[in-house]
């Protein structure tokens, strides 16, 4: 499966290290429909392929964004993409959150932690364009300082809805901060919802996620409905390769979202 | 008009109490009200009271010299700020600092532990609830100290 090539039509710089692109196919034909949670493979050209999470929204199917963090070679390569240049996609990957009708009636507690926002806004974009559909909706958010929050502005338009929580929380607050302080953990029991029947979407830093879990576990909530996504070195991207094998799983096609109670023995064993 | 019983009973920290307790601790209680940027204690205070939050946003603050105040946590409506009172030496670890204006339930330490001395079974169910949070509390610093979000270490 050969690399499509897409044009940079917009860059932001959304923190420090991260780097938000907007890209358009060059041939004119829609990009392919994604849905919320699965990833592309986004290829610099002459430097390498990295997989990366679909961080737009899935009812625009125009335009494909992707929020990249600089950690490696290739991140930094796509960080640094300017509009207009070049970047190869393959995909959509893997499998991604609860379909909209999982969710529907149901109370929604989406629980990310740094850059772990950027898979879980498609899922925030379809429950606010369809809010009717579901119960209550929180969003909680917890990053290491003010400065690392991604998507400030439409975090901000989301807090001033009335039919969203939305908490934001820092691990260290500056002078100029007015929010929360403490890790997004401590945010769970602060919203409302109903535990016998809500659906949990957590993606984070590994420890963040298993430290959310037990506490929604904590709250009443069943492990089944809790869902989290797994990052793995994902190479081939639908299952060949075995880069990103886990146990049974291969990440890239049976993930990267997988139900915490499936989940949950491997991730507490060291050896995997 | 609610009395101090009835926020006591609708306070998280409190809830499943025996109402006999209730009863007993509400007079230990009274409604105090935090303007925005006041201190309500300092670090090496002596732990004279412990507050049920019922309104408002509390920092959690530590004082570094040549940096200023640090908040390491910040608690809300339904959250309980110091524990102190309960072991000795009776000093406040933190500073405290209303966020923005914040009523509370002011609980006496002195009156408390009196309270817990005389009844062995209430003072149990309060320790009990105060070891949650520092439980919690311990887990969430650990976390924290993790540093988690920071990918360049």
């Amino acid at each position: 499966m050969r690399p499509r090539p897409f044009r940079v039509i917009r860059v932001s710089r959304d923190a420090r290290d991260v780097a938000t692109m907007t890209l358009e196919p060059f041939d004119g034909h829609a990009a392919d429909a994604f849905a919320p949670g699965q990833f592309n493979m986004l290829y610099a050209f002459g430097v390498g392929e990295v997989p990366i999470s679909i961080s737009g929204n899935p009812h625009e199917s125009d335009r494909l964004v992707h929020t990249i963090r600089r950690v490696g070679l290739v991140t930094k390569a796509l960080c640094g993409v300017q509009r207009g240049e070049a970047v190869g996609v393959r995909g959509p990957f893997g499998r991604g959150w609860p379909a909209p009708r999982e969710m529907e009636h149901r109370d929604v507690v989406v629980v990310s932690g740094g850059i772990g926002l950027a898979p879980l806004r498609p899922v925030l974009y379809e429950l606010l364009a369809n809010r009717r559909q579901y119960g209550r909706v929180s969003l909680l958010y917890g990053t290491r300082t003010p400065e690392d929050i991604l998507y400030r502005k439409e975090l901000e338009r989301w807090r001033g809805r009335f039919d969203v929580d939305v908490e934001v929380t820092v691990d260290r607050g500056d002078a100029g901060w007015r929010g929360h302080v403490g890790v997004v953990t401590t945010l769970i029991h602060r919203v409302p919802f109903d535990p016998a029947t809500a659906i949990a979407m957590v993606c984070g830093p590994a420890v963040m996620m298993r430290f959310a879990a037990t506490e929604l576990i904590q709250t009443g909530l069943e492990a089944e409905r809790i869902y989290i996504s797994m990052e793995r070195n994902m190479h081939c991207g639908i299952g060949l390769c075995g880069h990103c094998q886990y146990g049974p799983w291969f990440i890239c096609k049976d993930g990267p979202v997988m139900r915490y109670d499936q989940i949950q023995a491997r991730l507490d064993r060291r050896e995997v | 008009m609610k009395t101090i019983e009835t926020f006591l009973s609708e306070h998280p920290f409190f809830q499943g109490l025996d109402p006999a307790y209730i009863d007993l601790l509400a007079g230990c209680a009274a409604n105090v009200r935090f303007d925005a940027g006041g201190h309500i204690f300092r670090e090496g205070d002596e732990s004279k009271a412990f507050y049920a939050i019922r309104q408002g946003k509390v920092a959690v603050e530590i004082f570094v010299p040549g940096s200023g105040p640090i908040v390491i946590q910040t608690l809300e409506a339904g959250e309980v700020l110091g524990w102190s009172w309960l072991v000795p030496p009776h000093r406040k670890q933190f500073d405290a600092r209303a966020l923005e204006v914040t009523v509370a339930l002011k609980f006496d330490a002195a009156c408390l532990r009196t309270k817990c001395e005389e009844d062995p079974k209430l003072g149990y169910e309060l320790l009990k609830r105060f070891t949650q949070i520092l439980g919690q509390r311990l887990q969430a610093t650990r976390l924290q100290l993790l540093d988690v979000y920071n990918v360049s270490r």
